[in-house]
């Protein structure tokens, strides 16, 4: 029985957290990754286009509340989402027009892209302040729990509850079927192929045919979905503010680079790894031990490796060390 | 002097700016945005250097300007004595446990050739090591932390005068710019930059949360000041005169005797703070032209045509002999120095250190629009770009007001458009920010004064 218990409660408090944490974190470093692997720059600006895209989710999401129309166990913000996605694919490509296009076009190396990248970054936060303000928004309805940590006591008779939010599960599933929907979009269609193709190898890919403005035009369609789904899953679970997204910014590179830049399945799987490597590291296992161990060996301290105050700090040093070691990342191979 | 036109033109200009801040809305603000001016020089001067001489992108500014901060609590405070007492041997002996695992690591990689049992055994010497340092300061630190919460919890400084902590910020900067370049300096230019980036927030993160050396959230509050106290300025004599003096005609218009005292006391308040500001604005002054001259002469030293070269051409300087690598972490290691005196300047200023204030959109990006606007290369165009930048990074927000009220003029005060506007008055300062790096980027893509170079 006591080591059910154990399992419980490392599947509450670490797996289930950290799958969810992963699979928003892989979303915004796929998002990173693409660009990275067709564009050819570092979209410092990742953070704020996601916020730009949940802002629009929010908005769509109050007009429909006022409107009355709502999912009811499901959170009004699911039909919010296309919306947004469409405002979101607008505003990517008048931004690619505007700044991107020229040095895209001068050829331009990639830390001049990644500069101009920190001037989008500061005109979209910008906007997404005045339109929307700084403040922290909650904008998730419905029914909050799939399971509670009581009832699930109750259920099992066990003495630890495992209680899963519905954007846990919600927030998984999404990514499942955009992540497998992506990937079939890359491999299996002629768009998909040739995009492969051109990050592969840009002049051989002009040479047989590839109009390089389409697939522009589609990286960044694919770029919104992702950044607003991304955004939009974090903002329901958790809750909408810019500047933590400003900040998320930085687990999703590390996951992008961690997962090998470019690679849009590395870049999947990054997510996970840092999301674990945070949450395993920074979490107090005593109680774990308490329940594996006999009662003689119990543990005195925490028996923690790291305190939380350094989450971010674990995926950091991840990173710098997957940069010295591995500097094309853990799954490198094939770009995109 | 011709050669020079539009830097004299630029910096009359940016001059004239402050002052008619000065003139319009009060001394007391000119004076405060030019010192902050200057210390944004100082940092723009510092990742030119590394961008502008040698191309290397260093987006970790926030890092060492937080380091230098901490060089000015760790000088001028006073050493909690209680503290050292109860914790100071654990610390103690914690430091020599990560020099000692320091010194074995290095041993093994001497010792060893390169193979799986070397990573091995180096991984083993780290996780023990830091087994064992968790084990030995831990008590130490909660020890230290629980002397006096309230007021100190920390382990306090060497209670010298703060100018000093200028030289030993820039150490500190330096020796972190060190380890670090020697990590990751081999790095593609990208990379480097999410590197240095994300780096900089773990160092951000220890400074937040090692309480027992920095105080943390909790913040340092009424640190040493190398200039006067505006309270002992008003109490004393010759001060009171000067400002006297200063305004002798406009005392002389009023005939009460009290109410002219009033006066007189009212301006002294005033002067005092101006006073102090100046005193600062001149100590900043100093720095900013000795590095100045420093930097010029290196730009135009055999050393800064060997940097330009390796800049623009890696491969053939290495072919010529020139030690790229080596070069390289030096000048990562001055540019970062030079921001790290900017951050103990910074603290010296505020008076205060507050480490959750340290974010990368004021510390890391905003120095990078500075230099890219003021000029990459060119040492006048990067001090112009701190100038410049801060100056509308202070004032967009007026700048702001001004165009929303002219552009919403037709609508009534209470409609909820033009309230909305001037409530996110304080963002548009961002939106400028964004707007001015994409033009410039698009426009004038060398900056405002660009690298020019003479051959002499």
């Amino acid at each position: 029985m006591d080591f059910i218990n154990a399992i419980i409660l490392l599947l509450n408090y670490i797996f289930v957290p950290a799958l969810t944490y992963g699979s928003q974190l892989a979303l915004g470093a796929i998002f990173v990754t693409l660009i990275y692997g067709i564009l050819r720059f570092a979209n410092f600006a990742t953070g704020d286009m996601m916020s730009f895209g949940t802002m629009a989710a929010i908005l769509f999401t109050w007009y429909f509340q006022s409107l009355g129309v709502s999912l009811g166990v499901l959170p009004t913000a699911l039909i919010a989402i296309p919306f947004a996605i469409i405002f979101m694919i607008f505003y990517m490509l008048l931004i690619d027009k505007l700044v991107f296009k020229y040095y895209r076009n001068q050829k331009s190396p990639p830390v001049q892209l990644a500069m101009v990248s920190i001037g989008v970054m500061f005109v979209t936060q910008a906007v997404v302040r005045i339109i929307i303000g700084p403040s922290d928004r909650r904008f998730f309805d419905g029914e909050k729990f799939i399971i509670k940590a009581g009832e699930f006591k109750e259920i099992t008779g066990l003495n630890e509850g495992l209680a899963i939010k519905s954007t846990q599960v919600l927030t998984i599933l999404v990514t499942l079927i955009l992540v497998s929907t992506l990937f079939w979009f890359l491999n299996k269609t002629k768009t998909g192929k040739s995009m492969k193709a051109y990050s592969d190898n840009e002049d051989l890919a002009l040479l047989s045919g590839i109009d390089p403005k389409k697939i522009v035009m589609i990286t960044w369609i694919i770029a919104g979905i992702l950044a607003t789904i991304g955004g939009t899953l974090y903002g329901l679970d958790k809750s909408f503010k810019p500047f933590t997204y400003f900040n998320n910014m930085l687990p999703i590179f590390a996951a992008a680079i961690v997962g090998g830049i470019g690679n849009p399945f590395g870049a999947f799987l990054g997510g996970y790894v840092i999301a674990f490597s945070e949450i395993l590291l920074t979490y107090a296992y005593k109680k774990f031990f308490m329940y594996v161990l006999p009662e003689s060996m119990e543990p005195d301290g925490l028996v923690q490796l790291l305190s939380t105050d350094y989450k971010f700090a674990v995926s950091f040093s991840i990173l710098v060390i997957v940069l010295l070691y591995r500097p094309s990342g853990i799954f490198k191979g094939k770009v995109l | 002097m011709r050669k020079n036109l539009n830097v004299i033109a630029a910096y009359s200009i940016m001059m004239g700016l402050i002052i008619l801040v000065g003139i319009f809305q009060s001394w007391n603000i000119a004076l405060s945005i030019f010192n902050l001016c200057l210390i944004s020089a100082v940092m723009t001067m510092g990742a030119n250097i590394q961008w502008g001489y040698a191309g290397l992108i260093n987006f970790g500014i926030m890092g060492y300007t937080a380091l230098g901060g901490l060089a000015a609590v760790l000088i001028s405070v006073n050493p909690v004595q209680e503290a050292w007492t109860v914790g100071g041997f654990n610390i103690l002996l914690s430091l020599f446990l990560i020099v000692g695992m320091v010194l074995a690591i290095k041993y093994v990689l001497k010792k060893y050739d390169k193979s799986k049992l070397r990573t091995y055994i180096i991984a083993t010497i780290i996780i023990s090591g830091i087994i064992l340092i968790r084990f030995v300061s831990e008590p130490g630190i909660e020890a230290i932390e629980e002397v006096n919460p309230a007021k100190t919890g920390f382990l306090g400084g060497f209670g010298l005068p703060i100018i000093f902590s200028w030289i030993v910020g820039a150490v500190f900067a330096g020796g972190l710019a060190f380890i670090i370049g020697k990590v990751a300096l081999g790095l593609r230019a990208d990379y480097l930059a999410i590197a240095t980036l994300l780096i900089s927030e773990i160092v951000i993160a220890i400074i937040k949360h090692e309480d027992w050396l920095t105080r943390g959230v909790k913040n340092v509050i009424g640190l040493k000041r190398p200039a006067p106290y505006e309270v002992d300025l008003q109490q004393t004599d010759w001060f009171i005169n000067l400002v006297e003096k200063f305004n002798f005609s406009k005392l002389n218009l009023i005939q009460d005797f009290s109410e002219r005292q009033s006066t007189l006391n009212q301006l002294v308040i005033e002067g005092s703070s101006i006073f102090v500001k100046l005193c600062y604005s001149g100590l900043f002054l100093v720095v900013v032209i000795i590095l100045l001259i420093l930097t010029q002469k290196a730009l135009y030293s055999p050393w800064g045509r060997m940097m330009r070269a390796i800049r623009d051409n890696e491969e053939a300087a290495n072919a010529m002999g020139k030690n790229v690598v080596k070069q390289h972490l030096l000048i990562f290691v001055l540019g970062s120095a030079i921001v790290g005196i900017a951050g103990a300047m910074l603290v010296t200023q505020d008076g205060l250190f507050t480490p959750g204030s340290y974010r990368p959109m004021r510390y890391t990006f905003l120095i990078w629009v500075m230099v890219i606007v003021g000029g990459s290369g060119n040492n006048f165009g990067a001090i112009l770009g701190g100038f410049a930048v801060w100056f509308l990074w202070i004032e967009a927000a007026s700048i702001a007001l001004f165009v929303i009220n002219l552009t919403t003029s037709g609508l009534a005060d209470t409609h909820f458009l033009k309230q909305h506007l001037i409530e996110s008055v304080p963002y548009f300062r961002f939106l400028m920010m964004g707007i001015g790096l994409l033009l410039i980027m698009r426009y004038r893509p060398k900056g405002i004064l660009p690298e020019k170079i003479e051959i002499k």
